[in-house]
C-alpha cells in the first residue's frame, strides 16, 4: 500500500531502514557514486540536525526524501540538472493522440533500455517517476517530498511518463550509447 | 479514448492514489470497458517494469557503494548524539558557555550525591568545569618548582608537591579556586590521557565531616579521595581507577611530611 504515515521513533530507527533506497535514489539523481555517497551523507547529517523539527507521527519518508532532493537541487550538479524545470507544469494538457500505446512499448522493454531512458529524462521527471513507481509513494507523499501541490504532482507525473514513453518509442531496439 | 475516463484517472488508478469513491467508479467502468481495462493493465505493467529497472541502479558496479559507507553514517549519527560533556572533556572545548552547561549538567546529575555530600559535588563541578574550560589552568607548567611558587601570595597557606620524575603522573599546571568560600589550589595532573584534579584548601569546620577515604561519585565514573593532613584538606577528583587515584594520594602524602 502506498499510504505511509504516522512515523515516530528515534532518528536512527526511522532513517537507517531507508538507507539502501536513499542511496539508490541518490545514484539516480547524481549519476555518480562518490556524489551519491556525499549526498546521502549530507542528507543524514541534515536530517539528524533537523530531526527536532520533524513532527513525530507524520510522514518521515517524505520528510527525508525532501531533504535529499533539496540538498541535491542546491548542489552544483543539481543546479545544472534542474535549469528550466518547473515551467512546464502549467502548460495545457496535450491531446492524447499519437502516443505509442504502452502495450506496444512493453513488448520492446528491457530493464536496460528503461534505465537508459530514465537517465536521459530531465531530473524533475526522473525523480517523480522514481518516487511514484519505485518508492511507491502516494501522490500525497510525493507532494510532501517535492513540495508541490497534489494537482501538480499528477500533471508532472503525466508529462514525465509521456516523455519516458517518447524516449522508449524512439530508441532503436538494442541501441547502446 | 473512446470513453469519458481521463488518462490521469487511469494513472491514479495504477498508482493507487484514487479516493475510495473514485476507485469504486473506475473499477465499475473497467469491468465494462475492455479498452480502458487494457490501458490500465498496460500502465501497471509499465509501472512494474520501471520499478524493476530503477531498483537496481545501485547494484551496477560503477554505483556500488564502499562497504564501509553505511557504517560511517551510523558512526556519524552516534557521534552527533554523544552527550556534550564527554566530548568537552576529551577535547577541552574552548567555550565558556560550554563550561556553564557542563557545570549545570553535572550539578543536576549529581544531585543525589550532593544531598549526601555537598562538598564532593562541589569538587566534582570544579573538576568537570575545568575539563571543559579553554583555559583549564592559570599556571601552565610541568615543573613543580614553577607551579608551587606561583601560588605564593595568593593563598594563606603553602603546600608541597611531590617529585614525579619516576612516576607515571605528569603535572599540567594549577589555578586558584574557591572551595567552600575559601581560596585553595587546584592542581591538574595527567595519567594516560586521564586528568586528575588535586584540591588543597585549609581545613575548616565544614570539611571535617568529609573525613578520609574514597567516594565513588555516581554513574559517571568519577571518584574522589580525600584526607586531612597538616591542617590542610586534600581531595583528588578523577575518572581514572581507584588505584591510580590512591597512588597519587600516596605521593602527595609523602611530600607533605
Amino acid at each position: 500500500m502506498a499510504n505511509h504515515t504516522g512515523d515516530s521513533g528515534s532518528f536512527e530507527d526511522l532513517a537507517m531502514p531507508l538507507f539502501a533506497s536513499l542511496y539508490n535514489f541518490a545514484c539516480w539523481l547524481t549519476q555518480d557514486r562518490a556524489a551519491a555517497e556525499d549526498l546521502v551523507q549530507e542528507t543524514y547529517m541534515k536530517g539528524l540536525k533537523g530531526f527536532p523539527s520533524f513532527r513525530q507521527g507524520t510522514n518521515f519518508r517524505a520528510w527525508i526524501y525532501r531533504i535529499l532532493r533539496n540538498t541535491f537541487l542546491t548542489s552544483l550538479a543539481g543546479l545544472k540538472a534542474s535549469v528550466s524545470l518547473d515551467a512546464e507544469d502549467d502548460a495545457p494538457p496535450e491531446p492524447a493522440t499519437d502516443e505509442t500505446p504502452e502495450s506496444v512499448l512493453l513488448a520492446r522493454l528491457e530493464s536496460e533500455s528503461i534505465q537508459r531512458a530514465l537517465e536521459e529524462l530531465p531530473v524533475n521527471f526522473r525523480e517523480i517517476i522514481l518516487l511514484c513507481d519505485l518508492e511507491e509513494m502516494s501522490y500525497q507523499e510525493i507532494s510532501l517530498a517535492i513540495g508541490i501541490p497534489v494537482g501538480t504532482v499528477m500533471s508532472r507525473l503525466s508529462r514525465a511518463r509521456k516523455a519516458l514513453r517518447g524516449l522508449l518509442a524512439t530508441k532503436p531496439q538494442g541501441a547502446s550509447q | 479514448m473512446s470513453c469519458d475516463l481521463h488518462r490521469d484517472t487511469l494513472d491514479a488508478y495504477a498508482d493507487d492514489s484514487l479516493s475510495p469513491a473514485e476507485l469504486e467508479r473506475v473499477e465499475e467502468h473497467l469491468r465494462t470497458c475492455p479498452a480502458c481495462a487494457a490501458q490500465a493493465l498496460a500502465r501497471m505493467q509499465m509501472k512494474r517494469a520501471t520499478r524493476a529497472a530503477a531498483a537496481n541502479l545501485a547494484l551496477r558496479p560503477e554505483f556500488r557503494m564502499r562497504p564501509e559507507f553505511r557504517m560511517q553514517i551510523e558512526a556519524g549519527i552516534r557521534r552527533e548524539r554523544r552527550p556534550f560533556w564527554k566530548t568537552a572533556r576529551l577535547l577541552w572545548l574552548p567555550a565558556a558557555a560550554a563550561a556553564l552547561i557542563v557545570v549545570g549538567l553535572s550539578t543536576t546529575l549529581l544531585m543525589r550525591h550532593a544531598a549526601r555530600n555537598q562538598a564532593v559535588a562541589e569538587l566534582l563541578d570544579l573538576h568537570v568545569g575545568t575539563m571543559a574550560s579553554s583555559n583549564p589552568v592559570d599556571v601552565v607548567s610541568t615543573d613543580r618548582h614553577t607551579v608551587k611558587p606561583w601560588f605564593q601570595g595568593k593563598l594563606p597557606f603553602t603546600f608541597n608537591l611531590p617529585e614525579l620524575q619516576d612516576s607515571p603522573y605528569k603535572l599540567m599546571g594549577g589555578k586558584l579556586v574557591y572551595f567552600k568560600h575559601s581560596p585553595g589550589a587546584q592542581l591538574l595532573f595527567e595519567l594516560r590521557k586521564h586528568e586528575l584534579s588535586v584540591f588543597i584548601v585549609q581545613e575548616q569546620e565544614g570539611l571535617l565531616s568529609m573525613g578520609a577515604g574514597v567516594t565513588e561519585a555516581g554513574e559517571k565514573g568519577f571518584r574522589v579521595e580525600t584526607w586531612s593532613q597538616g591542617g590542610l584538606r586534600y581531595a583528588i577528583v578523577s575518572d581514572t581507577g581507584a588505584g591510580d587515584v590512591h597512588a597519587l594520594g600516596d605521593l602527595l602524602r609523602g611530600a607533605a611530611h
